[in-house]
This record gives structure tokens, sequence and C-alpha cells, in this order.
């Protein structure tokens, strides 16, 4: 059985600093179950948010040896146990407690986008058609289980502290999945540039890295979406087409 | 008076999972103020790791399903111990529910017309459950979730209810604590939904999350409320198993939904070898046979993989028992073997279990388009719950009500595949209707603050214990191995009466135990409060599996393994006694209204 040296971040709301642990492991074994020996063994106040252990629920969202993971997908084996490693909470929201942060400011951000509006229903029972081929993207972005860790990665967040000014990736991917659902009707084309900040995006694909999900956040959501800004807003002859078009808010009405 | 918060709503909601929003949702929609309340932080809930798909009879497949056949198989699946009432209401309503997804923003897979798509499970007897690959529970809460925000309703993240407060014997309150700074909240109520889940860890291989502590159940029980069914636990037939660390993380049955085998270490498909006489006329001949039905030949009969699922477990545990397991103490599922029928087989796969394929890639270095996976059964689910009334979902103490897994009566003695998350919407919708009418009609009622000051000072004994017991860890983590080995899959009386002796051991150890540390996001404190939960839903389980004298079902009996007729009419009802003891007496199921009876007869 291998040993490993853990340097967990202990303390609350910001003062803290890295603990060291001791703690067997086995192979397949998975950074929180370590975590959860510590808990167990040693101390049993850490704090740590989980509860899928199964890469689906996006709670247990840390940054181990300095990059941004969930404690529940990465195994010991895939990290060099010769050297301590460190386990930190996410940096770019507030401290709460060990390694759990303040995520709150993302359930905001979300409610601040407009939501699902659908067109009319197609069939008289009031249910819609769609095929596979045109929701293919839109469940590429629904696949998405909320750790954040994209808000985490991201330097307009991370760095620069741009919560009020910038919703971040993850909310950019879920506006693209309204914005390119079939069905809906809603325009939020507006609000991406005046409240959302889209255009402090630098396409640096830092988010789309993290992304446990492997959702190409910045290819396929926030490019598509600076388009749609770029269309409405600064190209005259789209401008100019739109008089003559209808355009998203009439189609299928 | 210890110090704490006061907040009011006209109807509160413990539990946001798929039951609890839905429930939310429809209090508001009636014009209510309602206060959600979740252990968790939004989105988090146990919904959203459900895989497989919500099951309801669309019709979109096969236009022969209808509500009659998805009752029947209801029914049939629950051993006709379900609240008939329930299975009635759910095969009737489940469309409804999930087209009204659709209508708030859910993509579900869609068939070549656009419409809903619908797959296989086990004990349905068409295509039926509508999905999106392998992450339909994400879909639904996500879904809700994002349409209760624009409702109104108040969110209580990560606050967890230790107790409920009575006003007489009705229920117009919860007492919690907030997990983050540990103080204390009393919420006020005209009425309470409970929607908390299952209860999965009283067990020690289950797939379930540390939130499933019984939390409702033991709630409910202790504020006057009968529990029902509590002998039948769901072990999912498949449960990965290695490596050791992620064993009981489950394998969902879509993968045999798609095709996938069951093998042992022979290579021989053991599933053919035992087919119950109740599924004999619905299950494929041969191996060609099943694969047809797979691949949706309307005419062929399902393959016996997708018998249901406390059958099948058992089968698992035969062959593990008798030596022919594979090498970590499974069985082997094999999805891979599609390479001999499909051209594509590998991308197929992929498409249709994504979150299976990165599962076993990334816990267990598998490639399961290559390779056969090994799996074996895992605590799944609790058929048994708080008893409600059909039509309302009232528990039996008045103003408070129950849905979702925590609620017992839809599934009887086992719960089919799919029909959990159908469970949560139909119910969850009518709880929350039918508590903002008590709550209109009722008003508020009054709180007993001695009540809450004596509670508020239990709920913080561990921090005040001498020093020297143990952690509650320590005491869960017994607990859990207790039950898995002597109430679990295959259970006789001698190692459950030994059972009901260990609890009352436990239960000294655990108010003993202690907790390091301050209230502050305290794993440790939030453990010991769960604890007591556990301890009450461990007993309510064996107890009632000790009076239960036959097997049926997800209740096995080595020393009774027969079904016993005299059984089959009578359900186990467990209550608080005026002194504290734990009280189960048997009760019979209401007779079975000629409508319904005929359709059951109609589809034997
Ligand atoms: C891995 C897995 C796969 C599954 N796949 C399927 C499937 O394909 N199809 C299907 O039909 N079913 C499936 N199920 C079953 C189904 O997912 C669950 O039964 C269902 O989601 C339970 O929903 P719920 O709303 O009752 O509770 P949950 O979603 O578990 O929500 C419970 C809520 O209660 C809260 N809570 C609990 N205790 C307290 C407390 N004391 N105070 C405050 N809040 C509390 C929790 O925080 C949480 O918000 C699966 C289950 C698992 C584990
Ligand atoms: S691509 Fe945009 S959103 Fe993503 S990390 Fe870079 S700046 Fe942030
Ligand atoms: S987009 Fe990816 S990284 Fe961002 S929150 Fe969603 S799953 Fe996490
Ligand atoms: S615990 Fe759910 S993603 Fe890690």
């Amino acid at each position: 059985m291998a040993i490993a040296k853990m340097h967990i971040w202990r303390g609350e709301t910001g003062e803290g600093s890295f603990q060291e642990y001791e703690c067997e492991f086995t192979p397949g074994m998975v950074v929180l179950d370590v975590i959860h020996t510590i808990q167990a063994e040693q101390a049993a106040d850490l704090a740590v948010r989980w509860n899928c252990k199964a890469g689906k629920c996006g709670s247990c969202s840390a940054e181990i040896n300095g990059v941004p993971r969930l404690l529940c997908m990465t195994r010991m084996d895939s990290i060099n146990t010769d050297q301590p490693i460190t386990v930190e909470p996410m940096q770019a929201f507030p401290h709460m407690r060990d390694l759990v942060t303040d995520v709150s400011s993302n359930f905001r951000a979300k409610k601040s986008i407009r939501p699902f509006k659908p067109r009319k229903p197609d069939a008289p029972d009031g249910t819609w058609r769609m095929q596979q081929d045109d929701v293919n993207r839109v469940q590429e972005f629904r696949k998405c289980i909320e750790c954040f860790l994209c808000q985490d990665v991201c330097h307009v967040l991370r760095e620069h502290h741009q919560h009020d000014e910038f919703v971040g990736p993850r909310h950019l991917v879920y506006t693209a999945a309204l914005e390119m659902h079939p069905l809906d009707t809603e325009d939020r084309t507006a609000d991406l540039k005046n409240e959302h900040g889209v255009g402090l995006c630098n396409i640096t694909k830092c988010c789309t890295k993290v992304c446990p999900e492997h959702i190409t956040i910045t290819d396929n959501a926030i490019i598509p979406l600076k388009e749609r800004v770029v269309d409405e807003f600064y190209d005259p002859v789209t401008r100019l087409l739109r008089i003559f078009r209808p355009n998203k808010n009439q189609q299928g009405a | 008076m210890p110090e704490h918060t006061t907040i009011d709503h006209d109807v509160i909601v413990i539990g946001a999972g798929g039951a609890g929003l839905r429930a939310a949702i429809e209090a508001a929609h009636s014009g209510v103020s309602v206060g959600l309340i979740c252990k968790s932080l939004l989105g988090k809930a146990h919904t959203v790791m459900a895989e497989g798909g919500v099951a309801a009879s669309l019709a979109n497949v096969d236009n022969r399903d209808n509500w009659r056949v998805h009752f029947a198989d209801t029914m049939r699946g629950g051993q006709y111990l379900n609240n008939w009432r329930m299975a009635e209401l759910h095969a009737k309503e489940a469309p409804d529910r999930v087209n009204e997804l659709e209508s708030w923003g859910a993509v579900f897979d869609r068939t070549s017309e656009g419409k809903i798509l619908q797959r296989n499970f086990g004990g349905h007897k068409y295509p039926r459950l509508a999905h999106v690959g392998d992450r339909t529970g994400l879909e639904m809460i996500r879904t809700l979730q994002d349409h209760a925000i624009h409702q109104g309703i108040d969110v209580h993240m990560e606050v967890t209810v230790v107790t409920l407060l009575r006003d007489g014997d009705r229920v117009c309150g919860a007492l919690a604590y907030d997990r983050e700074r540990g103080r204390f909240r009393v919420f006020r109520a005209g009425a309470v939904v409970l929607a908390t889940g299952g209860i999965g860890k009283a067990f020690r291989i289950t797939s379930n999350s540390w939130e499933y502590t019984g939390d409702g159940h033991a709630l409910a029980y202790n504020a006057g409320a009968e529990l029902r069914d509590m002998e039948f636990v769901q072990f999912h037939p498949t449960g990965m198993v290695w490596p050791p660390s992620v064993a009981g993380i489950l394998v969902t049955e879509g993968v045999r939904g798609e095709g996938g085998i069951l093998r042992n270490s022979e290579g021989q498909r053991f599933m053919f070898d035992d087919i119950p006489d109740l599924y004999k006329d619905q299950t494929a001949d041969n191996e060609e046979e099943g694969w047809r039905y797979v691949q949706g030949d309307k005419n062929a009969k399902r393959p016996p993989e997708l018998l249901t699922r406390d059958h099948v477990a058992r089968c698992i545990v035969r062959e593990i028992r008798e030596g022919r397991g594979s090498p970590h103490g499974g069985v082997f599922l094999d999805i891979a073997w599609l390479k001999e029928k499909l051209s594509n087989a590998e991308e197929h796969i992929k498409r249709k279990l994504p979150s299976m394929y990165h599962q076993f890639k990334e816990l267990a270095n598998i490639d399961i388009t290559k390779e056969p996976m090994e799996v074996g059964p895992t605590t799944h689910y609790v058929m048994g719950g708080i008893r409600v009334d059909g039509d309302t979902q009232m528990s039996t103490a008045p103003g408070l009500f129950a849905a979702g897994e925590c609620a017992g009566g839809l599934h009887g003695a086992n719960r089919l595949g799919g029909n959990s998350l159908s469970d949560l919407i139909v119910f969850g919708k009518r709880a929350g209707e039918h508590a903002a009418i008590f709550a209109k009609e009722k008003g508020r009622g009054a709180i007993n603050d001695a009540y809450v000051t004596d509670e508020i000072k239990r709920a913080l004994s561990p921090f005040d214990r001498p020093t020297g017991g143990e952690s509650a860890h320590q005491v869960q983590h017994d607990l859990q191995l207790m039950m898995q080995k002597n109430v679990g899959i295959v259970r006789t009386e001698s190692e459950m009466a030994h059972a009901i002796d260990a609890l009352a051991q436990l239960r000294e150890r655990a108010a003993r135990c202690i907790t390091p540390g301050n209230r502050e996001y305290n794993p440790g404190w939030h453990t010991a409060i769960d604890l007591g939960n556990l301890l009450t839903v461990a007993e309510a389980i064996a107890r009632s599996a000790i009076e239960r004298t036959e097997s049926r079902g997800a209740h096995f009996r080595e020393d009774k393994p027969d079904k016993d007729p005299a059984w089959g009419d009578r359900n186990l009802i467990i209550s608080k006694g005026a002194d504290g003891a734990m009280q189960i007496r048997q009760e019979p199921i209401p007779k079975l209204p000629d409508e319904l009876g005929s359709i059951i007869e109609e589809m034997k």
C-alpha cells in the first residue's frame, strides 16, 4: 500500500494554511477518497462538498496541484505521488471553510438570463417535433453539471473579479443552449452585450480545457454568441437585411 | 431561548430533487408563498444522477402502449402490494408530466419523426423510457431548476432540517440549521412537503450519496406519520465492483436496454436459466429473439437480462456464490459484443451510453466498447416510505405531505426502472397542489418554543459531550457493514434478529459520539445528526423484514424462499408508539376496483 503526502488547505473565510496529512491509498482511489479517509481518521471536521462521487453532480470542484478539477474524478494514479499533492479551494470564489467556497454568485447570474420561451406547439396534442440533428448541439451544452470549474479558471473572474460585468463561461453555455434551442423564441442578444459582458471574453479557451464534460465552450457556445452580437449590433448589412427578413422572434410563432 | 431566526412561508418543501422542485413549482403556481429547503446546493440532489430514463406511455415508439399497460406492468413489478390508486394516477398522468418538461425546455432524444424517443427497460412491456442518452436525471433536474428559479420560490440551500414542528397533531413547520455557519432557523408554514429521497447510506455498498440518510422517513415517523413497506429495499443488479473505492456506483440498466448481456466466468449467459412464471410469456426463448427485441422487433419478446431488478440481482448473487463470478467478485456485463452485430458499434455505444463510457474509462480504465464490465448488486432505492393518500399525497399526519422516493406505495414490493423519475413529477405536482390547498384553508399553526429549545440543545449535544467518545463517521461505518451483512439482499430470521440487537448497541454508541471543531461547515457534526435518522430507518427495515415471513419482490429470505399467498394482500405499517418504541402492524390492502382488476386480468 502506498502513502501519499497531502497538503490540504484548512481555514475559514480566506484565512488559513496548508496542513500536512499522510494517507494510505490503494489502486483506483480518487482524490476524494483520500480526503474522506483523512476525514474519517484524522480530521472529522475537514469541510468538502460532494454528492455523487461519479462526476455527475459537479459538487466536488477544487484545485489539485493548482489545476481546477473534480475531486471525485481525479485518480491518485494519474498524479505524481512522489511529491506532496496540494488540494485547495477554487480561487475565483469567496472562501467559506477548508475546501468549500461560496458559489452563490453563479445562481444569481443564471437567474439574470431570460428563461426559455417556446413557440406554439406543433401538434394539436400540445407537443413539438424536433429532429435529432437539430438538437445535438443543444444537448452538448445541456451536459453541463454546473461544477463552475470553467468560471474558476476564467481570468476575467479569477484575476479581474468582474463578476458583476461578466456572467462567465458556464452562463454563456447556458445562454447558448437557450438561444440554439429549436423551440425558443426569446432574444438574448442585447443582454449578452450589455448585461452579460460577452465582449469581455478574449477567447483564451482555458474554460474549454478544464470542462469535465468536454463541452467545447469557446468554439461551440461563446464564439457563435459573439457572432450574434456582432451581427445584430455592428454589422450594417445584417441590420439592413433584418428589415426585410423575419428574425428569430417571428419564426414559427 | 437559543438563538435562531424565524422564517414564514405558506408551504415549505423539504428537498430539491425532482419531487421537491415539482412540488414547489406547483405550490407557487397556486399563489401561495413557498420555501424550498435542501441539504446540498440547488441542482445537486440525487435526481441528477438518474441515468436511464423516465417512464411514460407516450406510445411514440410502439403505438400499442397506453396507461393501462403501464399500470399493469407497475402492479406486476410490485407483486400487487402497490397502492393501486397511485399506480393508476401515475400511469395516467406521466405522459402529460413528461410533455410538460419539454414545454419548460427539456431536450429529450428524438425519434425519426421528431418525437420524444423511448427505450426498453426491465419490466416494461413496450419501449417506454423517455431519455437523454444516459443522463436523463440531469436533464430533468436542470429543467425543473431552471423553471423554478423564475417562479418566486425562496430557496434555502445547504440547510438541513432536523425536526418537524407540530401544533397538536398537525405538522406546521420545521427546525433546521444552515451548513455554512451552523445557525438555526425555524420555518413556520401552513403545510409541509417532504421530498427528501432515500436511505441507501444504511448499507455499505450503495449507489446513493451522503444525503441518503433517510431523513424524511425519520422526520415523518417522529412527527407521528406512518411508514409502509419498509422491508422492500431495491438492490440494483449492476453496480461497479472494481476498483474498491468506486464499488457500488451505478451501471445503468440502459446498458442492458441497449443490448448488453450478462455472462458468468464460464462465458454462459446465465439469465436464460431461471425465468419466473409471472414473466414466462414475456421473455425471449433464445438469444436471437432477445437481440431482435432490442433492435425494436415488435414481435420479439424481451431478453431475460431485462427481467425485474430483484430477480436479476438474485441470479447474479447465485452465480457469484456458486463460484462462477468474475475476478473481483461480480459477473460480466458485456455491451462490446454489439460489434458482432453492428458495424458502427463503438460509435453507437458512445452515443447511447456516453456517461457509462466515461465512468468506466476514467474510474476503472476500461473501454466498454472493447471489453466487458464487471458488475454486482448495489443498494439503490427504497420502495418503502411515508404512507400517503394516493390523490393528495398527505401522510397520516395532517399538514404533512410526501412525494418522491421518501413516499411509499407506488412501487409495492419492487420498483421498475424509470418509474421513479415519473413518480417524482406526477406526485410532486399533486403534493404541491394539495399542500397549497391545505395551507390556504388552515393558515399557519402555532410553534411550541419549548420544543424548539430542546431540539436545538439535542442537535448541539455532540459538541458538549465529554471527550473519549467515538466519531460519528465510525459508528455510521459500522452500521452500514452490519446492515449489509444482516439485512441485505439475502436475509434470514437469525441474522435479522441479530441486527435488531446490534442496532440497540449502535444507538448507544451514537448517543456518546463527539464532534471536534465548531459549527461552521463541519461534516463531523452533520454526520452525527444524520446518524439518528439512519438508525431509525435501519430499525424499520429490519423489523419489517423479520415480520414478513415470505419472499416477495425485493425482499428475499433464504429461510422462507417462497412467495406465500397469505402475505399477498397485506402491507406492513410502522409507527411510533406512545412509549416511543417502534410499532409494526399488518394491514390488509383495500380491494381493487373492478375496472382496475380487469386490466390486470387482461394483461396477465
Ligand atoms: C445512480 C442512480 C441512477 C438512477 N437512475 C434512475 C433512472 O434512470 N430512472 C428512474 O426513474 N430512477 C432512477 N433512479 C432513482 C431516482 O433517481 C431517485 O429515486 C429520485 O431521483 C429521487 O428523487 P427525489 O426527488 O425523491 O429525491 P432527491 O433527488 O434525492 O432529492 C432529495 C432532496 O432532499 C434533500 N434533503 C434530504 N434530507 C434533507 C434534510 N434533512 N433537510 C433538508 N433537505 C434534505 C436533499 O438535499 C435533496 O435536495 C436512480 C438513482 C440513482 C442513485
Ligand atoms: S475563453 Fe473566454 S470565457 Fe473561456 S476562459 Fe477564456 S476568457 Fe474566460
Ligand atoms: S461548462 Fe463544463 S466546466 Fe463549466 S460548469 Fe459546465 S460542466 Fe463545469
Ligand atoms: S461528487 Fe459529484 S461530481 Fe464529484
